[in-house]
């Protein structure tokens, strides 16, 4: 297998940092705005983003964790039914503006059970989307992300490999690997 | 991703303890779905569901169908009364012929233990036994373990006491299976001629007096007696049952601690519960009945999602 690094720390911190001014430039003070982690992976950069958030705004905002697992579209058509984790949202969606936050867009049946999924709490004012990694050219569904931390050409067959210290890896890295 | 170790839900007895513990995180997930605004999920919107049932039920009935509906299943009931059983079909018939217009699954109840054990070897769809006669009960063992794990933080290293007719009961039988396989301390406690001769082969102790039986257990599970399956005369009269089994609020406030208090339904008040009884703090009836739903909507999504 050949990795290659596309973020270490140090890229990661600043491109965390960039992402939540773009939030803070359309959202001003989050008061009407949400933030909903995707789950099993998006919690963990959906908490890095909110503890960030809270720290520009000084103030805390909203945050929520979905699973999408009921929602999925390959139900019975995989050998073993995929396993739910928690979902934990405290607080109202209807009117309010959504950032979904997941950490790789691939083919985009997440976001879209995820859009199916949220519907059940409420009817959202708009929904935005934000990936730290974007797969390009390799979407079955026609969803793209409005904040993006970066863009990596691949092939279907390479994968991502997202290590974060919150997930208990020692540094935060992320890289991209193939199969030899 | 975890699959459960069997294609159908004929009893506790053929499934384990990890099977057990899958179906209790996957119904923490749907009590959640159950309490949101919109209580749907679509996952099981192709699959069509027979509730076949040849004995009476309303409350597991009732608890299926809203399990199947808020997974977004297709539903179709039968029940024996008013169908061609009456007119001399077969058992195998009746399901084959259901089955015939394109059931995925099939939830069956019937008064003859082992009848879905027997489908099971006849036919593809997958079955989730509701109830075989005096035999066994699964779904509400697991919701019962459910309850128990959700007031109790766990099912391991707990005492727990099955009071009543423990002879006639498959909820008894399902409960001591499921209980000992997560560990718990059980106790079966009732008139001697309702207690199965050979019980403590299943690894559970007995004990006759009620009063010592509740100051021993952290939950007590008290079952109905079931007078209809009851061809002779096993105590000398209700009132004397109730006199000496029957459990009200008094006793319960008695205790130097604070007991769960469980009942699979439906209650006889005034007999094994009193109305005191069955309405107070201790009482998680009613949350039985709640987690009833999700960890139905747990067994049949584990089931209908495993296609190999």
């Amino acid at each position: 297998m050949r990795k290659k690094l596309i973020f270490d720390s140090v890229q990661l911190d600043i491109t965390l940092d960039r992402l939540c001014r773009q939030l803070v430039e359309n959202h001003g003070d989050f008061s009407e705005s949400v933030i909903i982690g995707l789950q099993p992976r998006g919690i963990y950069l959906a908490e890095s983003i909110h503890s960030r958030l809270k720290k520009l705004l000084k103030k805390d905002v909203h945050l929520g964790m979905l699973d999408v697992t009921f929602h999925r579209d390959d139900f019975r058509r995989r050998e073993i039914p995929a396993k739910a984790s928690e979902t934990k949202i405290d607080f109202v969606i209807e009117a309010k503006k959504v950032i979904l936050i997941d950490d790789v867009l691939f083919t985009g049946r997440t976001v879209r059970s995820a859009l199916d999924a949220m519907l059940s709490f409420g009817r959202p004012a708009r929904v935005e989307l934000l990936v730290l990694i974007d797969r390009v050219h390799t979407r079955d569904l026609p969803i793209s992300a409005d904040y993006v931390g970066k863009a990596v050409n691949t092939l279907a067959s390479q994968k991502i490999l997202v290590e974060l210290e919150a997930q208990g890896s020692k540094q935060n890295k992320i890289w991209l690997t193939t199969n030899t | 991703m975890s699959k459960l170790s069997q294609r159908h839900l004929l009893g506790i007895k053929n499934i384990t303890a990890d099977d057990i513990e899958l179906i209790f995180e996957t119904a923490d997930n749907f009590r959640e779905v159950i309490n949101r605004p919109i209580k749907k999920v679509p996952s099981l919107r192709d699959v069509t569901i027979a509730n076949v049932f040849f004995e009476n039920s309303t409350r597991t009935r009732l608890s299926f169908e809203l399990a199947e509906k808020r997974l977004s299943a297709d539903v179709v009931n039968f029940s024996a009364s008013g169908s061609s059983v009456k007119k001399g079909e077969t058992l195998l018939d009746t399901v084959n012929n259901i089955l015939a217009m394109k059931v995925d699954m099939v939830v069956m109840r019937h008064a003859s233990v082992g009848a879905p054990h027997f489908l099971s070897r006849h036919i593809t769809a997958n079955i989730v036994n509701a109830g075989d006669g005096t035999h066994e009960h699964p779904t509400q063992a697991l919701l019962d373990g459910f309850t128990i794990r959700q007031k109790l933080g766990s099912v391991a290293g707990k005492k727990i006491v099955l009071i009543g007719d423990i002879l006639h009961s498959r909820v008894a039988l399902s409960n001591i299976f499921a209980l000992k396989k997560l560990g718990a301390e059980v106790k079966v406690c009732g008139p001697l001629t309702l207690i199965p001769k050979y019980i403590e082969s299943l690894g559970v102790t007995v004990e006759p007096e009620v009063s010592k039986a509740l100051a021993w257990c952290d939950a007590a599970n008290v079952l109905r007696i079931q007078l209809e399956r009851q061809q002779l005369k096993y105590f000398p009269s209700l009132r004397e049952y109730t006199l000496y089994y029957g459990i009200n609020r008094k006793m319960l406030e008695n205790l130097d601690k604070k007991i769960v208090l469980m009942h699979p339904g439906p209650i006889n008040r005034g007999v094994e519960l009193s109305s005191d009884a069955a309405d107070s703090g201790h009482s998680v009836i009613l949350d039985q009945v709640e987690n009833g739903v999700a960890v139905r909507m747990a067994v049949l999504y584990l089931l209908a999602g495993a296609t190999a």
